[in-house]
């Protein structure tokens, strides 16, 4: 069985081909999602791309949570489909309260565009398994909202939980609270990232080819269940 | 407003004055447009010719002198051209049946009064100018020029301008692939924004602004209309930016426009998904002068008669004039002809990406653009009149005397380090230097990953563009000007940013195809200025024979001026070549391969004049320009591109401001590893190190291939030299007998001057 990811694209998504391409770079075929859909066409699993979904000028993924999608994407995690969201779909899964948390203005308040080290914190979540524990990792990250921040006892408790994922290595490009770069939700079948693991698949293109581990730890998540 | 001013009423109203002066027009100008009509023209006319005959929109004071590109546009130049000047963007045949179309365009003034928005919306200009030409956008790049670093006003202009491009080019999801950033105390009262916009299609997907077919409809969809930008081409782009209240008595909002991204990036999909479905038969994109240039240059380039009901136009603001509605520069809007039985069509694509989209008349078959407003006639002309006809001047041009104190006074004179310690310490001036300090500070703002095809971006010679996936055929682009060069000598200078920005293409391994430009300079009524305008045209329309690639588009920005003081002439040149397998593009720092030897392409002569070092150590400009030798940058890039193709060459960097000691710092930094630089004992070093001649490249060579590489170097007859070795165990940089830096003292150097000014 070939497994199938769903791409969902929002006017003003950006990184839709780039998230495709990471995908069938993985050997999984990838179905493109449309904000208005109201199903997800049968998909194993969904990855939230980055971009400024509907401009984002009220705050960064706040109106694309209220997209027909999104509802469905809500269930279908809700029910363990592995979701994955870089960047602005980090920020829309926050704000869906599929992960705790927020992103807010990075702390010199200027957009970067950067390649950074990640250090892969957790190694069993859906979308991190091909990585060695500890593995630092070197992918771009680009953002004007990438700050992340909770409250003490959430962090605490991400932190205890295993529920961070990355963490930033070598500088923290945008003031994150304890240089968290992602999460992910208490199964391990949601993760959000402000990096762009899709932009590092080629190390033509990218910084490095790093980033596909996670589109084939999605493929062995997926090829597992139907095992 | 009592009465509408109709075309009727204007027949019954002859003497009524019209403020003809205060929109920029010259009395004589004037009474043509009176001639053309055979009365006086309504007030929507009047703004329509204002606006079409301000020269920005008709390049009335530079036309005369585009006689230089006919001349110099070989048949074999022209066969790679799809599309030339005139359209919205030179289009060239890059192979496999792709067409790339590019082009650079202006938003100076805008940029000085408001940095974030005037930059922003010279981004979505240029990038509609692109989709006009029925192709995807695919990159950007913006050559920037700015006053002193230190000076109090760049603080203000320069973050503004980064963040305003970023912001809006970020949010449509292309990458920023290269570039400038330069400062001049010239530029001080006056920064250059010039923005340069890549995109493909496939050959047969041409789109050509044209309205032919009677019957058909015209449809104007994106952004509402609103009151911003009124008069900014006339009034902003001209001869003032003081700003205008053109006295009907109701507030302007400011002329400079306001941009949003998020429309904009929905608009480009949703013209692509038209284009993909075959309905469009003409369009063209609302830039300067809105609808008053779409709906006459469209007529104009097809049959010539339209129909448009003003009143039909969506707007956002209550109790706009049909002359407002006409010349409002509101961003994000097109204006498209479709087949009526195409509308319905149409209307759905719009409507899936939430685009507004309107039919606002059709066209006829009669010869003028008639626009009507709730019935009433209020335009009735001609429309080439408008677009096409607009005045032409023949301004004296004269080659000032001080050119001669200029020359004349060279940096033969000016006392040089000489001790390796006087190199050791100017080699770190120089590299911390506002001009030669890294750029990372501006670039890191943009985002230069989207759309996952980018294989080079800033800080390499050129960016390069993957644009087919199957075959990974991809393009190049550089944009080049030494304004000191120009100065010193306008004709050589131009040509010496052409063979740059040729270069620069080279060294990436792409192959140099077309040429575009942006044509940056002071007043027109200044003789001198005149001068060096003409000898710039003529030297770039020159060079390009020379080289055998062909100008397929441009821009002329004048008036760059504080006061009296023009600007240092500024002639941008951006190149595009094409490379068929991005997998061999040549990086720009070395480190790639076990083993490399550095060689110096090209010959190094003691040229100074209008060097970096003369303005940073001595704040002197003066002297004669490097020379250009155009055979020379042809041979030079023919053999960069048998380098990549064959594997030979594992790293190249382009000499130009700084020379060779700026050269091998950036390469050592860019590829992490150190290296050790023999000089040649015959040559001063300090020339060797800071001359700029032009013509040069270090590359770096694996050691398997040497023997090789310089053999056929040898064979074509290009000057050669072995200049040192890449050691990859080391972390600093040896240039022998002279000193030794570690790695770390150059990056703090380098990478710390933007940061310490701008955060």
């Amino acid at each position: 069985m070939t497994a199938r990811i769903g791409v969902i694209t929002f006017p003003g998504t950006l990184d839709d081909i780039d998230a495709a391409r990471a995908v069938k770079y993985a050997d999984i075929e990838a179905v493109s999602l449309w904000h208005g859909d109201h199903d997800l066409k049968g998909v194993d699993a969904v990855v939230v791309p980055g971009g400024f979904s509907y401009g984002d000028y009220l705050r960064a993924g706040a109106i694309a949570r209220f997209a027909p999608v999104m509802a469905k994407v809500v269930d279908a995690a809700r029910g363990g489909m592995p979701v994955l969201g870089i960047c602005n779909g980090f920020q829309i899964l926050c704000e869906a309260g599929l992960l705790p948390g927020a992103l807010v203005r990075n702390h010199k308040l200027h957009f970067v565009c950067r390649d950074q080290w990640l250090r892969v914190e957790n190694t069993s979540t859906a979308w991190t398994t091909r990585y060695e524990p500890g593995a630092e990792i070197l992918v771009p990250v680009k953002n004007g909202e990438g700050a992340y921040m909770a409250d003490e006892a959430t962090l605490d408790a991400l932190e205890g939980d295993g529920r961070v994922v990355f963490r930033y290595v070598g500088g923290n490009p945008n003031g994150s609270r304890r240089d968290i770069a992602g999460i992910s939700s208490r199964d391990g079948r949601i993760v959000g990232l402000m990096p762009h693991p899709e932009h590092a698949i080629d190390a033509l293109t990218g910084p490095s080819d790093d980033g596909l581990g996670m589109f084939l730890s999605a493929l062995d998540a997926l090829q597992g269940a139907a095992a | 407003m009592t009465t509408l001013d109709s075309v009727k009423h204007a027949e019954s109203t002859p003497d009524t004055a019209l403020p003809w002066a205060e929109l920029g027009l010259k009395e004589d100008e004037y009474a043509r447009i009176r001639e053309i009509l055979g009365r006086r023209p309504t007030d929507a006319e009047l703004a329509m010719y204002s606006v079409m005959w301000s020269e920005h929109c008709s390049y009335k004071s530079s036309k005369v002198h585009w006689h230089y590109w006919q001349e110099n546009t070989t048949e074999e130049m022209r066969a790679k051209m799809l599309a030339g000047i005139g359209e919205n963007a030179g289009v060239v045949d890059v192979g496999d049946g792709w067409a790339v179309t590019f082009k650079v365009e202006s938003h100076n003034h805008p940029s000085y009064v408001e940095p974030y928005q005037g930059a922003a919306t010279g981004v979505g200009g240029i990038v509609r100018d692109i989709i006009a030409m029925g192709a995807r956008p695919l990159a950007v790049l913006d050559p920037l020029r700015f006053g002193a670093a230190d000076h109090p006003d760049t603080k203000r202009v320069l973050p503004g301008v980064v963040a305003g491009i970023g912001g809006y080019g970020n949010c449509l999801g292309l990458p920023n692939i290269g570039g400038e950033v330069v400062f001049d105390p010239s530029y001080q009262g006056n920064p250059l924004v010039n923005a340069m916009c890549i995109g493909a299609m496939r050959s047969e997907d041409l789109h050509l602004a044209h309205a032919s077919g009677v019957g058909n409809k015209v449809m104007l969809f994106g952004a509402r209309t609103g009151l911003d930008g009124i008069g900014g081409v006339s009034v902003l782009a001209s001869e003032t930016f003081s700003g205008d209240e053109s006295g009907t008595g109701r507030k302007k909002l400011p002329s400079v426009q306001v941009g949003d991204p998020f429309t904009e990036k929905v608009l480009i999909e949703c013209c692509m998904e038209l284009y993909r479905e075959g309905i469009v038969v003409g369009i063209q994109d609302l830039g300067g002068a809105g609808l008053s240039c779409a709906t006459s240059e469209l007529a104009s380039a097809g049959d010539g008669g339209m129909r448009v009901e003003l009143d039909r136009v969506p707007l956002r603001a209550t109790g706009m004039t049909p002359a407002e509605i006409l010349s409002s520069e509101s961003q994000e809007r097109m204006c498209a002809v479709v087949k009526p039985e195409d509308v319905e069509a149409f209307l759905r694509v719009c409507r899936k990406w939430d685009v507004i989209a309107t039919e606002i008349g059709e066209v006829t078959d009669g010869d003028n653009l008639v626009i009507t407003w709730h019935g009433e006639t209020v335009v009735d002309v001609p429309p080439r009149t408008v677009a096409h006809q607009g005045p032409e001047y023949h301004r004296p041009f004269e080659r000032p005397t001080e050119q001669d104190v200029l020359r004349s006074a060279t940096p033969d004179l000016l006392p040089r380090p000489s001790t390796p310690e006087e190199l050791r310490e100017t080699i770190l001036t120089m590299i911390s230097s506002p001009n030669l300090a890294s750029r990372e500070w501006v670039t890191q703002q943009y985002d230069r990953y989207v759309r996952g095809g980018t294989v080079l971006a800033q800080p390499c010679d050129s960016g390069m563009i993957r644009i087919d996936e199957e075959t990974w055929r991809g393009v190049a682009a550089a944009t080049d000007c030494n304004g000191r060069f120009v100065k010193l000598d306008p004709y050589t200078g131009t040509q010496l940013a052409l063979a740059e920005a040729y270069r620069n293409v080279a060294t990436g391994g792409a192959t140099p195809l077309g040429v575009t430009n942006c044509l940056n300079f002071g007043s027109p009524e200044d003789p001198g200025v005149m001068w060096q305008f003409e000898q710039a045209v003529k030297g770039l329309a020159e060079g390009c024979r020379e080289l055998g690639i062909p100008v397929t588009g441009g821009n002329v920005s004048f008036y760059n001026q504080t006061g009296d003081t023009a600007i240092l002439p500024t002639p941008v040149v951006g190149v595009l070549g094409v490379i068929d397998d991005v997998r061999r593009r040549i990086p720009t720092g070395f480190g790639n391969e076990a083993g490399e030897s550095l060689i110096l392409l090209g010959e190094t002569r003691e040229e100074l004049g209008g060097s970096e070092w003369a303005h940073v150590v001595h704040g002197h400009l003066g002297g004669t320009s490097p020379e250009v030798d155009l055979a020379r940058e042809k041979l030079l890039a023919q053999i960069l591109v048998a380098g990549s193709r064959d594997g030979m060459v594992s790293a190249a960097h382009d000499l130009s401001e700084g020379g060779l000691a700026q050269t091998v710092v950036e390469m050592a930094l860019i590829g992490q590893t150190g290296a050790r630089v023999v000089l040649d004992p015959d040559l001063d070093p300090f020339v060797q190190l800071f001359s700029e001649s032009a013509g040069r490249v270090l590359v770096a060579v694996p050691r398997s291939e040497e023997l090789r590489f310089t053999e056929l170097c040898s064979a074509r007859g290009l000057p050669w030299r072995r200049t040192g070795v890449v050691v990859p165990e080391s972390d600093s940089l040896e240039i022998q007998d002279v000193a030794t830096f570690p790695l770390d003292e150059l990056r703090t150097a380098w990478e710390g001057t933007l940061p310490a000014l701008f955060d």
